[in-house]
């Protein structure tokens, strides 16, 4: 114990370091933005809400070979599928309980023709534990709302696939 | 006041009582305000050194945001655990809030502007403020859950040891006065060194427990780097961890006009109160209450800035400043003040 420590706990010089560090942050630029209003930058590969895409002509891409309910390891979706009267294979019944979903992503790599998606949306948030569980219709309906952005995603991303 | 009403027929003690009452109304009801605005001030404070914004949805920049809270609070369940004794239970948080209300009235905000102009008016603080660790202990002991008594426990102990020193420096300042009054101990201060500076704390002998007396107020208060009451790592909320609703906002309310009321008296006590800073007669023309309540933000400000910047003390750490540092310091210095002014003023040598 020196008498340069006595001096310096007395005088609380390093309280009055710290201090001075801080009051310096206390000017500076905040580091976390408005998020409502400024939102972060999305890479395309982020895995949002999912969504399930059509063809350019309207035909639903989904055929029904059920890859993504047999990978999901969460074991959240749930298909079931007969031949449509023009004799093509379609999905009757498309649910994705989204309360069970920990966005892996393997649904999309999974799927052969890009039907299923995780979009870039991530504010979904619901009142009900209900309105988590997606049917067909929900899932089509994201995709026709998104479909620009997951389009410019997939493209944006193809080159290093 | 009282002579207002007694000139409208009512007799004197009817008078009295309504003055006194208007003037109890005039310091609670803007103090509650103020209560409000200062916790905002602090979330935002603390936010803008952690670099981030604090509050900025609830009304412009986030004013209301106080106010959104206390009407969450108060439209909420009051709980009361099964096992615990209710009256008690009930009881604490009105204490915490009464005494944090009460000791207000000696507190003078301008000259003569002072609820009860009491001589003995830092006794009388020091005795309520005590009376505070009854709400928290009596809290700590009626919710019957362990956490809420741990905290208790360690209240007791905090403020047992931090009003010793702090008794110690209201000594020196009492000796260098005379009274116990406040204002009279404001008006002491009047050209106190070099013959233009207001306040005790510019004094080289007295500014040592001008600091003591601001970090004890820390401690007294439960404030960072003193919060073990409520150090969440370890006591989840401390002694309010059973608390909801308008109990919960009782203690809120109380700690905050605590927190208030100790950037008052480091103020009044070592920084000349209601007086300019420097004693020049231009000064003299802002007034007294704005110096005062200019000074009192400004200590407000530190109180947050120590906050967002120091660590918690381990509970060893925080005895050991109270006792083994604190302790002999201000009793040393008690004797050091008296010394001096024995000999400069009294004369006792010559």
């Amino acid at each position: 114990m020196s008498l340069g420590y006595y001096i310096k706990s007395f005088t609380l010089w390093e309280f009055v370091k710290a201090h001075w560090l801080t009051l310096k942050y206390f000017f500076r630029a905040k580091a976390t933005i408005n998020y409502p209003h400024e939102k972060n930058p999305l890479s395309p590969r982020f895995r949002g809400e999912h969504a399930l895409r059509r063809y350019p002509n309207g035909e639903e891409r989904c055929i029904a070979c059920k890859l993504c309910e047999a990978v999901c390891p969460a074991q959240a979706i749930t298909i079931e599928a007969e031949p449509r009267d023009d004799g093509s294979r379609r999905t009757t019944r498309y649910d994705i309980d989204m309360t069970k979903c920990i966005f892996c992503g393997f649904c999309q790599e999974a799927c052969p023709v890009d039907a299923i998606v995780e979009g870039p949306n991530f504010e979904y948030a619901t009142e009900t534990r209900e309105e988590l569980i997606y049917d067909k219709a929900k899932l089509l309906a994201n995709g026709d709302r998104w479909e620009p952005a997951l389009a410019a995603n997939l493209a944006a991303d193809a080159p290093y696939r | 006041m009282t002579a207002l009403f007694q000139t409208w027929g009512l007799p004197f003690a009817w008078a009295s009582f309504a003055s006194m009452l208007i003037g109890i109304l005039a310091i609670a009801l803007p103090l509650m305000l103020a209560v409000a605005m200062i916790i905002y001030v602090d979330r935002k404070i603390w936010a803008a050194m952690a670099l981030r914004r604090g509050p900025n949805v609830v009304g412009p920049w986030g004013l209301l945001q106080s106010f959104a809270d206390g009407l969450k609070v108060f439209l909420q369940e009051t709980i009361i655990p099964s096992a615990a004794n209710k009256g008690l239970f009930l009881l604490a948080p009105i204490i915490t809030f009464t005494v944090a209300l009460i000791v207000w009235a000696v507190i003078p905000f301008a000259p003569g502007v002072v609820l009860a102009d009491i001589n003995i008016g830092l006794l009388y603080i020091l005795a309520a403020s005590s009376i505070g660790v009854y709400g928290v202990i009596i809290a700590g002991w009626a919710s019957n859950s362990k956490y809420p008594f741990y905290s208790a426990l360690r209240a007791a102990a905090q403020m047992v040891s931090y009003e010793v020193s702090i008794g110690f420096v209201l000594i020196s300042v009492v000796l260098w006065t005379g009274s116990f009054n406040m204002s009279a101990i404001i008006e002491g201060q009047r050209a106190h060194v070099f013959g233009f500076l207001n306040g005790y704390g510019f004094n080289p002998l007295l500014f040592p427990m001008a600091v003591v007396f601001f970090i004890s107020a820390l401690a007294e208060t439960a404030r960072a780097p003193f919060d073990l009451t409520e150090a969440e790592s370890e006591l989840v909320a401390g002694y309010q961890t059973e608390y909801s609703s308008m109990a919960f906002a009782l203690y809120w309310l109380g700690e905050y006009a605590n927190v208030i009321l100790m950037c008052g008296l480091n103020a009044i006590l070592f920084w000349g109160g209601w007086l300019p800073p420097i004693d020049w007669a231009p000064l003299y023309m802002v007034p007294g209450i704005v110096w005062f309540f200019a000074k009192l933000f400004a200590f407000f400000f530190v109180f947050s800035w120590v906050k967002a910047t120091v660590p918690r003390y381990r509970y060893d750490q925080l005895m050991r400043l109270g006792w083994k540092i604190f302790l002999p310091l201000s009793l040393f210095w008690v004797v050091l003040v008296s010394g001096w002014l024995e000999v400069t003023r009294y004369g006792v040598f010559g």
